[in-house]
């Protein structure tokens, strides 16, 4: 890769200057780094249409957003914790009843958290105290990408990011309870940037799973740029997922890294519903023999929403496995895109890498590009993709309809039939619920007004319907 | 109870039923039988509502009322129910969920309680028995990977289910073995009462054999070319469709001539 392909157009706004961030605690080899990523941003500039994996993702919108310090929020926050203020705490609801850390624009608020409940030894909490007090292990992650950022926000999370959440595994930590972390943006608050960053570190052979909210009240333009790095030690096992169900109005960009260990196993799942303009980016690295990686995503994109999913699958080591279902939603004048792009380094024996995106269009206006890439350096391979664009089938819209079901609810019915196979790959429990409860709550003001209150029905029968899928086997895992 | 007077549909610029007309009075059992490309299919389709079919002229009515003016679901909460030749696959949407949301939507438009989901348990199991379908099938997606049979007791059971005025069974019979048979029969002869009527669209006269319809229609080229008893059925098994291709029927000259 090469700066000079990357040198695409500088920042629109005149005069731009990278605030610093930082705290007087950093190590020194956070500043270092937090001044090269900085630099990085100065000299590279950030990624325009020109770009080709930016091609269908406009963030100009997102730049007019001032570019206040995140330390000067963090202040704020810092400041104004003694009571958070009644429309936060609404926002982040009950959850999902279990161990709780809560980001606020980009800071842990230890007043908003629940960390009790969980076996001796297991670190979670706020990233930087973590940085003030053992930053040692976190240095690797401020060199992700030794040989250059792959684009601006990125690099932009290394030099602003002051804090976030921690979960931190020592070999053999097995925790049954899902780790939620909630990243939310204050609802009041002027419209801002904020990078907040969650690390995750599973030692080997230590099991978890995290479960990462983004949310964000409608009317507040602001803009996350989140950043979510995993660790995947030697036969460890994370399922992590992602709910994105920021306001309306806001931007949202994320990019989850994850590296996989020897006999790790590591899924991520995604639905992402909210934001005007979203994206989320995966970069998996298999680096150890056998690992084993399963990603999902589900985006309901309806009018005026943006929803781009950029996926990496990096297979560096034999024998490891790779299985990806993506399923967008789009209605409206919404815009779906779907960059896939799985890579079989050479020496990467025995791969088995899959790759399927489904689109499904609900009105004449709405568009998606997908993208479905395979570049294969090894031989005694097994990879394959494909991606499908439809809309509703006519046949079974009559079927519906002519059982007396009216038409908004028969297309209802089918779209949540469309997007089964993605939520059936979701943990049952309170992770699933909330999952289709999102679902419900997105798809039915289009769609099935006058039928609220099914969601709860709806629950149990497609749990009976999913358990009796997998046990026959419909998905081999 | 129903009533098709002088019945013109089209597919593009295709015509395919070309002035059809039909009496069904309540308490009826019709069977009509025809070559294949007489328009069987289609003349159930326009029935039930189904959208590229063009009706180009005549009228129907049921119970009185102008039919072709509703839309599928208004049909359907009036009492008319379409067994399909070839059931549609709802992948990801569980039958069990499916036949409750739309046992659901039909109680709402006729004024009824709805079902909850225990009470209908009860209820979708009895049918369930009666059908002969298996178990595991309710839990399954709506069709998705069941074979011939399983769909149409699938059909067999919305019918039961959801207690059609007019029952339309459009080739349920066919690809079906003598067990399946027998669960179709004993399906619309259960749903026999003098409020209720059904039209089983056929090809063979299999399923004859174990459900006696009143009347007996011959639909060749886009219209009804001769009706009579279940004997007519009889006949037809022995001679064939050959004749109502070859040469206008009895009493109705032009009917091969306006056909397909």
């Amino acid at each position: 890769m090469t700066l000079a392909a990357r040198t695409v157009s500088a920042h629109p706004n005149e005069g731009f200057q990278l605030p610093l961030a930082g705290r007087p605690s950093d190590p020194d080899w956070l500043t270092v780094a937090r001044c090269g990523a900085a630099a990085w941003v100065t000299a590279n500039g950030f990624p325009s249409a020109k770009h080709e994996d930016w091609r269908y993702t406009r963030i100009d919108p997102a730049l007019a957003i001032p570019f206040a310090t995140d330390t000067d929020t963090g202040r704020r926050t810092a400041t104004g914790t003694s009571s958070p203020d009644v429309s936060l705490r609404d926002l982040l609801g009950p959850g999902l009843g279990g161990i709780r850390l809560v980001v606020v624009d980009g800071h842990f608020a230890p007043e908003l958290s629940d960390p009790d409940g969980l076996p001796r030894g297991i670190r979670i909490g706020s990233l930087q105290n973590a940085l003030a007090t053992t930053p040692q292990p976190l240095q690797p992650l401020w060199s992700w990408h030794p040989s250059g950022y792959p684009h601006a926000l990125r690099a932009l999370n290394d030099a602003q990011a002051t804090g976030g959440a921690l979960v931190d595994l020592p070999a053999e930590a097995v925790v049954e309870t899902p780790i939620e972390i909630v990243l939310v943006t204050t609802p009041a608050s002027a419209p801002h940037w904020s990078h907040p960053r969650v690390v995750v570190l599973a030692g080997a052979r230590s099991r978890a799973t995290v479960v990462e909210t983004h949310l964000g009240a409608p009317g507040s333009p602001s803009v996350t740029n989140a950043l979510t790095q995993v660790v995947v030690d030697d036969d460890a096992q994370v399922n992590h997922y992602v709910i994105q169900d920021e306001g309306l109005d806001s931007f949202h960009f994320s990019s989850l890294e994850a590296r996989l260990g020897r006999s790790s196993r590591f899924s991520s799942r995604l639905l992402a519903v909210g934001g005007r303009i979203g994206r989320h980016e995966v970069h998996t690295v298999l680096q150890g023999e056998n690992a084993q990686v399963e990603l999902d995503g589900l985006f309901l994109t309806g009018s005026d929403q943006h929803h781009d999913s950029a996926i990496l699958v990096d297979h560096g080591a034999p024998g490891c496995r790779s299985h990806q279902i993506y399923k967008g939603v789009i209605d409206g004048d919404g815009h779906g895109v779907f960059n896939g792009h799985i890579v079989v380094r050479p020496g990467a024996v025995g791969t088995d890498a899959h790759q399927t995106n489904k689109n499904l269009l609900l009105s004449d206006r709405a568009e998606v590009d997908t993208r479905p890439r395979l570049e294969i350096f090894a031989d005694d391979v097994a990879c394959t993709h494909g991606a499908a664009v439809g809309q509703l089938d006519p046949d079974a819209l009559f079927y519906l309809r002519s059982r007396g079901v009216p038409h908004h609810e028969a297309r209802a019915l089918l779209v949540s039939g469309f997007v089964q196979e993605v939520l059936d790959c979701f943990a049952g429990g309170p992770i699933r619920q909330y999952a289709e409860r999102l679902v419900t709550a997105h798809l039915e003001p289009n769609m099935s007004a006058g039928r609220r209150g099914a969601g709860g029905e709806l629950d149990s029968d497609r749990a009976r319907n999913s358990s009796v899928s997998r046990s026959q086997g419909g998905r081999a895992r | 109870m129903l009533l098709i007077d002088d019945l013109h549909a089209s597919i593009g610029e295709t015509e395919i039923l070309s002035g059809l007309s039909l009496e069904v009075a309540a308490g009826e059992v019709h069977a009509i039988m025809g070559p294949n490309g007489s328009g069987k299919s289609t003349l159930a389709h326009v029935l039930a509502g189904r959208d590229p079919y063009q009706v180009t002229a005549g009228r129907v009515l049921y119970d009185g009322a102008d039919l072709l003016a509703m839309n599928p679901e208004e049909r359907a909460a009036a009492g008319v129910f379409l067994g399909f030749q070839h059931p549609v696959e709802l992948p990801g949407v569980a039958n069990r969920y499916f036949l409750r949301t739309a046992l659901n939507a039909l109680h709402r438009a006729r004024g009824l309680d709805e079902v909850g989901p225990v009470e209908f348990l009860a209820i979708a199991e009895e049918k369930r028995r009666l059908v002969q379908m298996d178990r595991t099938l309710m839990d399954r997606s709506v069709n998705d990977g069941f074979s011939g049979g399983e769909k149409k007791r699938n059909e067999i059971l919305q019918m039961l289910l959801f207690e059609p005025r007019l029952a339309i069974l459009d080739e349920t019979d066919s690809g079906l073995d003598i067990d399946a048979l027998r669960v179709v029969a004993d399906g619309v002869n259960s749903l026999r009462s003098p409020d209720t009527a059904t039209i089983l669209i056929t090809h063979h006269q299999r399923l004859l054999e174990h459900l006696v319809p009143d009347r007996v229609h011959v639909l060749a080229g886009g219209r009804i070319v001769r009706s009579g008893g279940p004997e007519l059925a009889t006949e037809l098994e022995v001679h064939g469709y050959a004749g109502f291709d070859a040469r206008p029927s009895q009493g109705l000259p032009t009917a091969i001539g306006s056909g397909r």
